[in-house]
């Protein structure tokens, strides 16, 4: 059974292949069908191995494929392991990916580096489902870098312009520090239990590790490292709203459904380990608390409609951490199962006001736009209430299942509890904020809605996924410990109900009634630095820029000469000069050669006679 | 005869001067010449009477003559003495000197300490050559070689 | 029937005739330019070796003196011959005999 698992990520790799050897001499139309469709077919591989992998009724399914490398001791098999969470992840992946590549489609028409974007979306839907379906931690890595490397191809897609370019270096950079770490816990974690197979590695840990000992307090502070670099949270976040400098098919795949979820899909796997160190599984949900509320703040004084989305990405994420942190692994997943159908279908329907409004994306320059975008209207509104977690749509589903969790979680749950209604209501206001100007409002400008099946139709699915999602149940009850049934009591729940509705109608009494004039109030004093502390993600780029690129900068500057090499030039030097010293003695003249033998014997005479 | 030893060295030092300072090629081989043959009066007053002979012959005779032919050969006429004139200034005499004077002085105190006659007496040829095809055989052989191994070098050496 | 009765020269005397016409010879390398000149006062330089050999033959009245001239007179000839020879060689080649344009073998 599930012979064919390997071609789920197989076709799109095979895809990706056909696209690049093309070289970009394809046409349009077979490059999109290429492209789209590798991702179509491998969804329906997936959606047949799902079924398949359910009705069998196993926890778990592994295909060997090769032994990848054997060295001495160590041996890495090329392994694909399917379980519920993997089986969820994949289906997200290939099935988000799918309708985002199909809507691609039709926001890159006319690029001319057409083939070239679907070549490296498929090569990044590829590299995630090895990440998600490797069955060893070095498999695992390698997805993890192959999804990085995408990431940084796809955020300068455009790299005529060089702040793309910049954007997406940094990008690349930053998530290589959250790597490094992640690598460091990996050496760790197989110098101490000898295995980089992840359940054997789960296996031994829980049988040898002592709880809080340190090396499991290393270990997995080390890959919270790299899930808080690739899962833009505190502190390795500031990359992501610089990432939307990328074509916004790829913020809504990479930025928003799939690669940046992959932190929170590494601790789910690995949650074994962090039961193992529960003052660092605590510290992921402070994490996570901490930056959905950071997140919130910043999303509110955004004026780009894709950067409001991608720190309400950041802030979404910092649910999914809040859940890890507590132990509702299911929660987590299905939250990033929820948040990537709305979020997904947010960032699209972004790009289709964006490609209305050609290319604007200041929502200042926005508004009024309800009657020229039907369509995108009514997606947008969708998308919003679902982020918002207004019932009865899936976010309102997730959410509440990750507050419940926090605040029946005994040690220090009801901290983070707070920190999480206090970002529902943040979620509330920063949405509908983004709504209300852009579709609310005065209108300035004319917008065309552009039209399309392979625009609207995946639109329409997403939307219709964001509203009912909450009702899919994920086969994730084998894979993660069952938590008891909590009953939340009735005052916490209308408080959660309670908090993102406030925060609808405060963005309407401020937005659209205009009770409250924002502009006077962020536009000096004490507002004002406030504001722009938000807007700069609480400072975050300055303090980098101020401990890490100024020092680094400055030391640069002064070794400018490098001293160190000075002392090996300073030998050649020293070696030249003795060089030209004994050379200069050797004139070629015939007479000079004659003086030094002539006053070579009267000097030996002289001491001959003086002696 | 220590009077014609005396004479001869006089003429001898004299003529080797002149030859050193002579602008002209020609005159300069002249005046060694005529050092050599008074060189050959020395030898003999020291009862040398093979080498005084053999001084003539092969030094004035073939070495000097084989210096004549080159210089012919070389044609060097007027423009030559005017550059030697140029580089023989007074100056250039100075540093050679103050290098040469403190080395004769030493030398002349190292001699000065060994007293000692010379024999009267002449050892002739015969004694000469009972002496070069006895003990010295195996040098007469080395000194052919070396002017075997000079006339091979000078040949292919002076080739055009 | 010695026509002229022999009579002895002190040593030291020769010895100082042989320093001089030596240290003539020295000076003359020193000074001159031209390469023929400084091959003749190598000349007079051997020449004045050869005639200490012979004052000391004359000292101790034995033919060593004397054969040591000889190996003399052959050394000279055969380094006249060579270095007449490489003389013709670099004139035809450089067409000039000062030494100091001579100076390919500058360090």
């Amino acid at each position: 059974m599930l012979e064919y698992l390997w071609l789920v990520p197989a076709i799109p790799l095979i895809g990706s292949l056909i696209l690049v050897l093309s070289q970009g001499k394809l046409p349009e139309l077979p490059a999109a069908i290429v492209g789209a469709g590798s991702i179509g077919l491998a969804f329906l591989v997936a959606l047949l191995a799902g079924m398949e992998f359910l009705s069998s009724g196993d926890v778990a399914y592994t295909q060997h494929l090769w032994t990848w490398m054997a060295v001495g001791g160590f041996s890495a098999d090329f392994n694909l392991y399917l379980d519920g969470v993997a089986l969820v992840m994949m289906l997200v992946i290939t099935g988000i990916g799918f309708l985002i590549h199909v809507y691609a489609t039709g926001y890159m028409h006319d690029d001319p580096s057409f083939a070239r974007f679907f070549s490296y979306m498929n090569l990044f839907v590829s590299a995630m489902l090895i990440l998600v379906l490797g069955d060893n931690l070095l498999l695992l890595f390698m997805g993890w870098e192959g999804v990085g490397l995408c990431s940084y191809l796809l955020i300068g897609f455009w790299y005529t312009d060089t702040y793309n370019g910049y954007c997406a270096r940094k990008a690349f950079v930053i998530t290589r520090v959250g790597d490094a770490s992640m690598a460091l816990g990996l050496f760790l974690l197989y110098t101490s239990v000898h295995t980089i197979n992840i359940q054997d590695a789960m296996g031994v840990a829980q049988q040898q590790w002592t709880v809080s000992s340190s090396v499991a307090n290393w270990v997995t502070l080390l890959l919270l490292g790299g899930a808080v670099g690739k899962s833009a949270q505190l502190p390795l976040q500031t990359w992501l709203p610089d990432a939307m400098a990328g074509p916004t098919p790829i913020s809504a795949l990479i930025h928003a459904a799939t690669m940046v979820t992959a932190g929170v899909y590494l601790i789910a796997r690995t949650h074994v380990l962090y039961e193992m160190a529960p003052s660092v599984q605590y510290l992921v949900g402070l994490i996570g608390a901490i930056t959905l509320l950071m997140a919130g703040f910043t999303a509110l004084t955004q004026s780009d409609i894709k950067k409001v989305l991608a720190f309400s990405t950041m802030s979404q994420i910092g649910y999914m951490f809040l859940a890890l942190g507590v132990g509702a692994y299911s929660s987590a997943i299905f939250h990033l199962m929820t948040h990537a159908f709305f979020k997904a279908l947010l960032f699209l329907t972004a790009g289709s006001i964006i490609l209305a409004m050609h290319h604007e994306q200041n929502i200042f320059k926005m508004g009024g736009l309800r009657k020229d975008l039907p369509w995108s209207h009514a997606l947008f509104l969708i998308g919003t209430i679902a982020l918002v977690a207004l019932p009865p749509t899936s976010g309102f589903f997730s959410k509440e299942e990750i507050l419940g969790s926090a605040l029946m979680h005994e040690d220090g749950g009801f901290l983070l509890w707070l920190f999480g209604i206090a970002g529902a209501f943040m979620t509330g206001l920063y949405s509908f904020r983004l709504y209300f100007l852009v579709f609310w409002g005065k209108k300035t400008h004319d917008g065309h809605e552009v039209m399309g099946l392979h625009l609207q139709g995946p639109l329409v699915i997403l939307a219709i996924l964001a509203l009912v999602g909450g009702w899919i149940v994920i086969p994730v009850a084998a894979v993660f410990p069952h938590g008891e049934e909590h009953h939340v009591p009735l005052f916490y729940q209308a408080i959660m109900l309670a908090l993102p509705i406030l925060g609808t109608l405060t963005a309407y009494f401020v937005f659209v009634q205009q009770r409250v004039d924002v502009k006077a109030l962020a536009g000096e004093g004490f507002g004002a630095r406030l504001h722009h502390f938000w807007r700069t993600q609480w400072g975050m780029d300055w303090l980098y820029d101020q401990v890490f690129a100024k020092p680094y900068a400055t030391l640069a500057r002064i070794n400018k000469n490098d001293f160190i090499d000075s002392i090996y030039n300073g030998t050649a030097r020293f070696a030249v000069l003795m060089h030209s010293l004994v050379s200069d003695t050797q004139t070629g003249q015939l007479r000079w050669y004659a003086i030094t033998l002539a006053s070579g014997v009267l000097l030996l005479v002289t001491i001959g006679v003086l002696v | 005869m220590s009077v014609l030893f005396y004479a001869s060295a006089f003429v001898s030092v004299l003529a080797t001067l002149m030859a050193i300072t002579r602008i002209n090629v020609v005159h300069a081989l002249l005046y060694f010449i005529v050092s050599l043959i008074a060189l050959s009066v020395i030898f003999y007053t020291l009862g040398a009477h093979f080498a005084a002979a053999l001084e003539v012959i092969v030094y004035a005779g073939a070495i000097m003559v084989m210096f004549l032919f080159v210089i012919m050969m070389l044609n060097l006429g007027k423009p030559t003495e005017e550059q030697e004139r140029v580089w023989l200034k007074p100056g250039m005499w100075v540093g050679p000197s103050l290098l040469a004077a403190p080395l004769l002085v030493e030398l002349v105190v190292m001699i000065s300490g060994a007293k000692a006659q010379t024999q009267a007496g002449v050892i002739n040829a015969k004694d000469v050559g009972i002496a070069l095809f006895g003990p010295y055989v195996l040098a007469v052989e080395l000194a052919s070689l070396l002017l075997l191994a000079g006339l091979v070098g000078a040949y292919h050496l002076a080739r055009k | 029937m010695p026509v002229i009765s022999l009579q002895a020269i002190p040593m030291e005397h020769g010895l100082l005739l042989a320093a001089i016409l030596f240290i003539l010879g020295m000076v003359g390398v020193l000074t001159r330019r031209n390469i023929i000149f400084v091959l003749m006062s190598l000349e007079i330089m051997l020449n004045a070796v050869a005639l200490a050999f012979v004052v000391g033959g004359a000292r101790w009245a034995a033919a060593d003196g004397q054969i040591m001239f000889l190996m003399i007179i052959s050394l000279a000839a055969a380094e006249v011959a060579v270095g007449l020879g490489l003389v013709l060689q670099l004139f035809n080649r450089f067409k000039t005999l000062d030494l100091d344009i001579l100076s390919k073998m500058k360090g």
